[in-house]
């Protein structure tokens, strides 16, 4: 376990291996490709929110100057599929800006022109824009053919889904209780907002073999999916990752490949496809906004007797609203005796929701942290307090079934409590508001590779898109694990031809489970290692052993021999059975769950209703930093993140189904002016399930500041404000309420 | 339509090109010159991947025209280093892990080396103002602007 050995390379923190190409613009990203003869795709998107499509007619357009191909849904067998239909719309246009039709033409401006000349008839149909209309009785239907659950012996409904965990008995839970809170949130929509704007590349030989550039966070999905919707096999196609310029989750599912993919192989030539920002925000992402209702109840010394979570999340266009992850994890940090949480995934005429860091976990959260900072206003017990006496740890059953192993909930929610930044008194004038966030993490496939040159240098091959430095985290579990310097070791990310399988990056798994496959690909070159030592001292293999990078004779054996470094093994391979290649593949269990607790100091101007956040701090269980600078980047992209969905993030759609906020200008994410120094702390409770002790550190940052924040704007107020974002006009129109009331 | 000949200069190399006069400076940068460095983050002046130097001032790309590009001196991320190696403020952006995806970096750096050119000192919030139109989406900003800090007071030793 890693608490017994000394670690070397793990927790430096040294330069990642592509981070030169990246301060010199060097580095590739997903529409910096261009080819010789290359085409420009553009896509003809929706006007309307929900219509039926009468008829689709491309004929013009592709007789247009310059345009080479020019698609419809008709053209895609695979197209039945909902994510077939997402990505070129067959029968109806269930959102503003679904793509009906693309063009590729020799310059933009043909291919722009183009898209003029597609007449499209449409039925234009009620738009079902709120989690309200959709559950209504007798509501507009976003598809006619959809039963809550597949159930078809009950009418059709805008509900696709629902999910229920029950545990206990609820109603005496609450009869036992002293003091109960109830309350009710809701939380808009919003978009990871990566700053890199999708984009592919695609060249179809006369052989048929497709080869797709993109930004992805999964060149092996890109290309499972993009075969779907084509309906050709994998092995047709290629798909070479970019760089990628951000995804948070958004980047999890395909968009323009398919119709690149086709539209090349209609041309004979390369179509390269990107998207302005305003289609970004249109057609892609977001995460589902929500509406959601908490209870809980305790004892008078803060014992929880019971809970309850009831979630609607907005679907968008399909089913697949994240209310697996939004149930899993609401009251996932505590011990609960009576429970109820039940999920519904809602279909409403926006764009269909695509992951997005801890998707589900923010909304659900977001409710019950308030009500639980609530409780502990009404029982008068300090909000770290109230959560430590009801804090999950090892052994706690979870609510979503499993029993949690070592976790580092109370280390956080301790450490919290002693940090300088909570002792210290609240600021003048201001509010402190904290809470508790939480991710399960996931492990799923994947393999890599670890080849060894004739000095020695290290090369390790793998699958998963680096978004974040994962890189450097791949190169420092291989460096200790070989025990080799850092800088001997260059990690790279392999095409899907280069390298085997790997699952999307995402759910935090990728230095957890593509770690794991590069730490057991090194402990195959180290057991080739041992093996090649023996040959050469004429040993068994077990009498050598391998320390510090090196194979030497086992204590107690007799062999008067020097050690043989890698590099020794490496020059000789040719000698002791060919070269030195190593590799593993794994579908990794044991995903540590990670959970952290952040609180913060925002001060509300009452004037302009603004919120500045003047402190924050995040506390966080890591299990292993393996890199603590990436680590720490993590916890404060995340927080930044939570913040701005906690005061400006919000998709704004006008009566007819149109957002009228599809740009930056207006969809106002935080800039380094609205943000003060994010503190960190990182907490390592080792996870038992990884060689090192690694947790998945990605999503569980931008749990906690939703609740963080609007706890914080309650303390100095004095009062809640129940939904977000907390803008300007909302929290004004509160304490005019409020004052007006009083 | 006709192209109109431009001569500029670029990272100190004297540069002619034909553009249309329509095509931005970003889509010049990238599309015919092949100085893909220079990022697109939006097109419409919102996030700062696109910045470049343009007679030392600090410009969206994007919002400038090709044709304007006649006769100017421009600075793209291409041009920050030198024959000799990394700038100070490159070598603290890594140092600081100051970029996650590095998509926005480009335009911070060139963003950053403006700052510096003019104001060798600033302080947080100065710094924090100067960067406030480039948009970064993963770091939360608090690595970036201390790699700024740390290359300030790197720079002033070393001058
Ligand atoms: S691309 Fe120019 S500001 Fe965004
Ligand atoms: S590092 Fe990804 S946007 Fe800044």
């Amino acid at each position: 376990m890693a608490e017994a050995v000394d670690l070397k390379a793990i927790g430096t923190r040294p330069v990642r291996p592509d981070g030169i190409d990246k301060v010199t613009g060097r580095a590739a990203f997903g529409a910096d490709l261009n080819l010789p003869n290359m085409l420009h795709g553009k896509v003809l998107r929706s006007p309307h929110a929900h219509a039926r499509i009468k008829s689709v007619d491309i004929s013009r357009a592709a007789a247009a100057e310059g345009v080479m191909a020019a698609v419809s849904g008709a053209d895609f067998p695979g197209n039945a599929s909902d994510l077939g239909k997402n990505v070129i719309a067959r029968d109806k246009v269930l959102y503003h800006g679904h793509a009906v039709a693309a063009v590729a033409a020799k310059t933009q401006l043909q291919a722009e022109a183009a898209l003029e000349l597609i007449d499209v008839e449409y039925e234009v149909l009620e738009p079902v824009m709120s989690l309200d209309q959709a559950m209504a009785d007798g509501a507009t239907l976003v598809n006619e053919n959809q039963h809550t659950n597949g159930d078809t012996s009950k009418p059709a409904s805008n509900v696709a889904a629902t999910q229920r965990f029950e545990r206990g008995d609820l109603e005496a839970g609450f009869a036992e209780a002293d003091v109960i809170v109830e309350s009710e949130h809701r939380v808009p929509m919003a978009h990871q907002g990566y700053i890199e704007p999708h984009a592919c590349t695609a060249t179809v030989n006369e052989d048929g073999k497709s080869t797709v550039w993109c930004c992805t966070q999964g060149h092996f999905d890109v290309r499972s999916l993009t075969a779907q919707v084509l309906g050709e096999s994998v092995g047709n196609i290629k798909v070479i990752p970019s760089e990628i310029g951000g995804g948070f989750g958004g980047k999890t599912t395909i968009y323009l490949e398919p119709l690149a993919v086709k539209m090349s192989q209609m041309s004979g030539r390369p179509v390269k496809m990107t998207m302005s920002r305003e289609d970004v925000f249109r057609a892609t992402g977001p995460t589902s906004g929500t509406w959601c209702r908490a209870k809980v109840g305790a004892k008078k010394d803060g014992t929880f007797t019971a809970a309850s979570a009831w979630l609607a999340y907005e679907a968008g266009a399909f089913p697949g609203a994240p209310i697996g992850p939004g149930c899993m994890s609401v009251l996932a940090p505590y011990e609960v005796p009576n429970l109820v949480i039940e999920g519904n995934d809602v279909l409403v005429n926006k764009p269909k929701v695509c992951a997005y860091r801890a998707p589900g976990a923010p909304q659900s959260m977001h409710a019950m942290e308030c009500a639980i900072d609530e409780l502990a206003r009404k029982l008068n017990m300090d909000p770290i307090e109230l959560r430590l006496k009801n804090a999950a740890g090892e052994g706690t059953v979870a609510p979503y079934g499993p029993r949690f192993p070592a976790i580092g909930l109370r280390e956080c929610l301790e450490a919290a409590k002693e940090h300088p930044n909570y002792t210290a008194p609240v600021p003048e004038g201001a509010g402190r508001g904290l809470a508790v966030g939480f991710w399960f993490n996931i492990g799923m496939q994947s393999s890599a590779e670890v080849r060894i040159a004739e000095d020695g240098a290290v090369t390790v091959m793998e699958g998963s898109p680096d978004i974040g430095g994962s890189r450097a985290s791949m190169a420092l579990m291989a460096a200790e694990t070989l025990g080799v310097p850092y800088e001997r070791v260059k990690a790279h990310v392999g095409d899907t031809e280069a390298t085997g399988f790997c699952n999307v990056t995402g759910g935090s798994r990728t230095t957890f489970a593509t770690g794991m496959a590069v730490i057991q690909a090194c402990e195959d070159i180290i057991a080739q290692c041992k093996q090649r030592a023996a040959l050469t001292w004429d040993l068994d293999e077990e009498q050598v052993d391998w320390v510090d990078g090196e194979a030497v004779p086992k204590p107690g054996v007799n062999a008067d021999v020097n050690p043989l470094s890698l590099a020794d093994i490496a020059r000789g391979a040719g000698r002791t059975g060919g070269p030195l290649l190593g590799r593993a593949s794994l579908n990794a269990q044991g995903a540590g769950a990670s959970f952290s607790c952040n609180f913060t100091d925002a001060k509300v101007d009452k004037e302009t209703g603004k919120v500045d956040i003047l402190s924050f701090t995040a506390v966080q269980d890591a299990g292993r930093a393996i890199h603590p600078s990436y680590v720490e980047g993590q916890m404060q992209g995340g927080a930044v993140q939570g913040i701005g969905w906690a005061l400006n993030e919000e998709y704004i759609y006008d009566a007819d189904g149109v957002m009228e906020n599809a740009g930056f200008l207006d969809y106002r994410v935080p800039v380094a002016s609205d943000m003060p120094m994010i503190d960190t702390q990182i907490i390592e409770v080792p996870n038992p399930f990884h060689p090192y002790g690694v947790r998945g550190v990605g999503e569980t940052p931008i749990v906690a500041p939703l609740a963080a924040v609007s706890n914080a704007v309650r303390d100095q107020l004095g009062f809640r404000i129940d939904d977000l974002p907390l803008s300007p006009p909302r929290v004004l129109e509160a304490i005019d309420g409020q004052e007006g009331g009083e | 339509m006709s192209k109109t000949h431009v001569s500029t200069t670029i990272n100190g190399d004297q540069m002619e090109f034909l553009c249309e006069p329509h095509q931005t400076l970003l889509e010049v940068l990238r599309d015919e010159l092949g100085l893909t460095g220079t990022k697109e983050g939006c097109a419409t002046g919102d996030c700062g991947a696109c910045s470049v130097m343009v007679d030392g001032r600090l410009v969206c790309s994007c919002l400038m025209l090709g044709v304007e590009a006649d006769g100017v001196d421009l600075t793209t991320i291409e041009g920050i280093a030198t024959p000799d190696g990394l700038h100070v403020i490159q070598e603290k952006y890594l140092e600081h892990a100051a970029l996650q995806c590095g998509i926005c970096t480009p335009g911070f750096i060139v963003a950053t080396k403006a700052l510096l050119d003019r104001n060798p000192n600033p302080d947080e919030t100065t710094i924090r103002y100067w960067l406030a139109g480039n948009l970064c989406r993963c770091t939360g900003y608090d690595k970036i602007v201390r790699a700024v800090q740390d290359a300030a007071q790197t720079l002033a030793y070393e001058a």
